[in-house]
């Protein structure tokens, strides 16, 4: 099957393109040798089948983050037989220069000129036919989000999968230049590499460090005298890598110099009236804040009041039905009560919750979409910068509020290591969704009239320990400067229904795939260890279950809940969050039905000693998935059990000390 | 014409980047991002936290320290 790679800009509409190219026929794999998430989909044309591939959204095909790279070895060492190279129309000069380098590396391109209403709009013309021909391949004129071009982008894609041509244009790096690079070249041909030789050189001169040890790994090239001239090289010319930067733009000069023009003074647009107001020195910050505070708001209104409880009624439906049926058939007792209590109240419990994280996403999905997140770290970015961090790290900060491992995989667009540690340290303590059910079981025991402040208070709680600790790494472990905060702030768009809704599916079957698997296997081992040994009552204290909870217990003690049921519950909860409720509804009295729940835990707990027992869920150890993006993404095993540990630790503290505190004031 | 900081050219001034002092990391992504010696720039906010810059009527956010190190005529 051959494939087609689809690279870009940050925010130049590439999802929106693979959206329109794919449809729904799309999923989220893995890179082969690589463990990288990719989007994959597959596109049906004229009978045949095309895999479609969705590379990170990129300025350039550098080594300054992991999704640089991840896009130009894929298009290198994959070769994808087709790049369709997403050009956001208004801002043609910057985004042709992604469309050099992969000129540069003799990529199949058709350019999708995306946007192309909006740079009409703007008064921005061009002469298509001569970009196409100054550039040597096909220029297709797009706008995405209504469909337009994109059959004409196919079309020229296929045909150009069929019919490879060589790129005509490439940039002239000038005599002095030149002669390095081929000085450097001739080590590099017939070394059979896995890049092509004088592409190799050009990054070799510009610095780049990942091929750099490339080169020193190799076993032929690293004792053959390229990396001798490279040094000579480089204390000969200074700045060699913004010449050729420069060299780059050059070209991009010459290429649109005819082809396209565009009004003297841009025209104030309307998102830069929305600007003045959203990203206004006194008013960004508080309306920030409180766009925050109404996605949770909704999040609870909706998601758990409105749609949660009709949920868990159908969940009870389905669960007597079942128990009626056993019954009728004369199931032994063992199965239909593992069915019951087991299954259906386990996985229930976390189905209920559904409508809710289907809501958390729809908003944040939102809030991306429309253009706002970039303003949030631009308005982060003063307050960040103050704890040693800057504005960017707030992004996988948010990411991390639906659920902490794509948090964790979004530090890859930061730009250094400094922050790119610190923030995945930090993220555990942002409250995902898995963690919701939690609180929201708890708030209907004691706080029903008050969930959205609880719930806010909870979240906010979350970044304000993870700033805290934020600081704390940069001052210590971490020292140095952040880096620079340099962030495109793209227009806001009208979102479309399209993208939020992919952005949600895609959240919430990862979330049910694993209700359907983890979550499925912690309750049935749960409820194994919960009526061994054999004989005694299930789910109680004398059961292994009990034994174990009975045995960790002690240790929340000075947190107010050391009660074997509580310390179960938190111990499936770095399994899961999500079988935090799961068990605890097992646990107490083995209930199927929220209500019941709810009101064990009013029985067993004190509104202290409840909030105690959510701020603990809230910043203690995270789950086993998270644990393992932590490993992959730092390759260190070190730094995935410090993670487990610290949390563990500030968690404790925590909930000990609003306990204690609580009890001081006579809250208790 | 006057050489300039971009951190001294309030809100609405217009200019033209003549020379960025930053250290080669920080040039490069500056080049990469669209801004170089020749790149026609407005300011479009310039008060608390990074500025805003408008490169042909894109959005840049800019820090405070790297701006200083921008130098524009204006």
């Amino acid at each position: 099957m051959k494939t087609i790679a689809l690279v870009g800009n940050p925010n130049s509409g590439k999802t929106t393109i693979f959206n329109a190219l794919t449809g729904a026929n799309q999923h989220v794999g893995n890179w082969p040798g690589v463990t990288v998430e990719k989007k994959e989909g597959k596109l049906t044309f004229q009978g045949k089948t095309f895999q479609v591939v969705d590379l990170p959204g990129i300025y350039s095909l550098g080594a300054y983050s992991e999704d640089e790279i991840v896009a130009r070895d894929f298009i290198l060492k994959a070769r994808p037989d087709v790049v369709i190279n997403v050009v956001d129309a208004t801002n043609i000069e910057r985004n042709l220069y992604l469309t050099v380098q992969l000129l540069e590396m003799d990529a199949q391109v058709v350019i999708a000129l995306n946007m192309f209403d909006e740079a009409q709009e703007r008064k921005i013309s061009f002469d298509l036919e001569k970009l196409s021909e100054k550039l040597g391949v096909p220029v297709i004129p797009t706008i995405a989000s209504k469909n337009k071009g994109i059959d004409e982008l196919i079309q020229k894609a296929v045909t150009l999968s069929e019919q490879p041509v060589k790129p005509a244009v490439k940039p002239d790096y000038g005599p002095e230049i030149n002669q390095e690079i081929a000085r450097l070249t001739a080590f590099l041909t017939d070394q059979n590499l896995d890049y092509p030789a004088s592409w190799l050189a050009v990054k070799l001169l510009e610095n780049d460090k990942e091929l750099e040890e490339y080169v020193r790994q190799h076993p032929h090239l690293s004792s053959s005298g390229l990396l001798a001239s490279l040094e000579q090289i480089k204390t000969e010319h200074e700045e060699l890598e913004l010449a050729i930067v420069n060299r780059r733009y050059t070209l991009i000069r010459q290429l649109t110099a005819d082809c396209v023009s565009r009004p003297e003074r841009p025209a104030v647009t309307r998102s830069d009236r929305i600007d003045r107001v959203l990203a206004h020195k006194w008013w960004g910050l508080p309306i920030f804040i409180a766009i925050m505070l109404l996605i949770f708001q909704l999040t609870f209104a909706v998601g758990q009041e409105l749609l949660g409880g009709l949920m868990g009624e159908g969940i009870n439906l389905i669960g007597t039905a079942f128990e009626a049926f056993l019954t009728k058939i004369n199931a032994p007792e063992w199965l239909s009560s593992f069915v019951s209590e087991g299954i259906i109240g386990g996985l229930g419990a976390v189905i209920e919750f559904i409508p809710l994280i289907v809501v958390l996403y729809l908003l944040l999905g939102l809030l991306e979409d429309s253009g706002y997140m970039a303003r949030a770290a631009y308005i982060m970015d003063q307050i960040m910068r103050t704890l040693g961090l800057q504005g960017k790290t707030f992004i996988p900060m948010i990411v991390g509020f639906g659920c902490n491992v794509p948090g964790i995989m979004a530090t890859r667009t930061l730009d250094n290591r400094k922050e790119r540690m610190i923030a995945t340290l930090i993220i555990p303590f942002m409250s995902c969704g898995a963690r919701l059910p939690i609180y929201l079981v708890f708030i209907a025991a004691f706080f029903p009239k008050h969930g959205g402040i609880v719930l806010f208070a909870l979240y906010t709680l979350g970044i304000i320990v993870a700033l805290v600790m934020g600081k704390i790494f940069s001052k210590t472990m971490f020292k140095g400067e952040s880096s620079d905060f340099i962030m495109e702030l793209p227009p806001y768009r009208m979102p479309t229904a399209r993208n939020v809704l992919r952005n949600m599916w895609d959240n919430v079957s990862e979330f049910l795939r694993r209700a359907g698997t983890i979550i499925f296997v912690v309750i049935s081992l749960l409820w194994v260890l919960s009526v061994l040994p054999l004989g005694v009552e299930p789910y109680s204290e004398q059961s292994i279950l009990g034994l174990i909870g009975r045995f960790i217990a002690p240790l929340f003690k000075p947190a107010g809940f050391g009660t074997w049921q509580a310390a179960v519950g938190l111990f499936a909860g770095i399994a899961a969050k999500e079988s935090v409720i799961a068990t605890l509804g097992m646990v107490y009295a083995g209930v199927e039905e929220g209500a019941a729940l709810v009101e064990a835990i009013r029985q067993a707990f004190t509104p202290l000693s409840a909030v105690s027992f959510m701020v603990l869920s809230l910043l203690y150890t995270p789950c086993v998935a998270v644990l393992g993006v932590v490993q992959k993404e730092t390759k260190s095993y070190r730094w995935t059990l410090f993670i487990a540990l610290y949390t563990f630790a500030i968690g404790w503290l925590s909930a000990v000390l609003i306990f204690q505190l609580g009890r001081l004031l006579g809250l208790g | 014409m006057n050489n300039s900081s971009l951190i001294n050219l309030p809100s609405g001034a217009h200019g033209i980047v003549h020379q960025i002092a930053a250290g080669t990391c920080a040039t490069k992504r500056l080049y990469e991002i669209g801004i170089n010696p020749g790149t026609e720039i407005e300011v479009v906010k310039n008060d608390v936290g990074p500025l805003i810059l408008s490169l042909a009527g894109h959005k840049i956010a800019i820090g405070r320290g790297l701006a200083q190190k921008i130098v524009v005529n204006f």
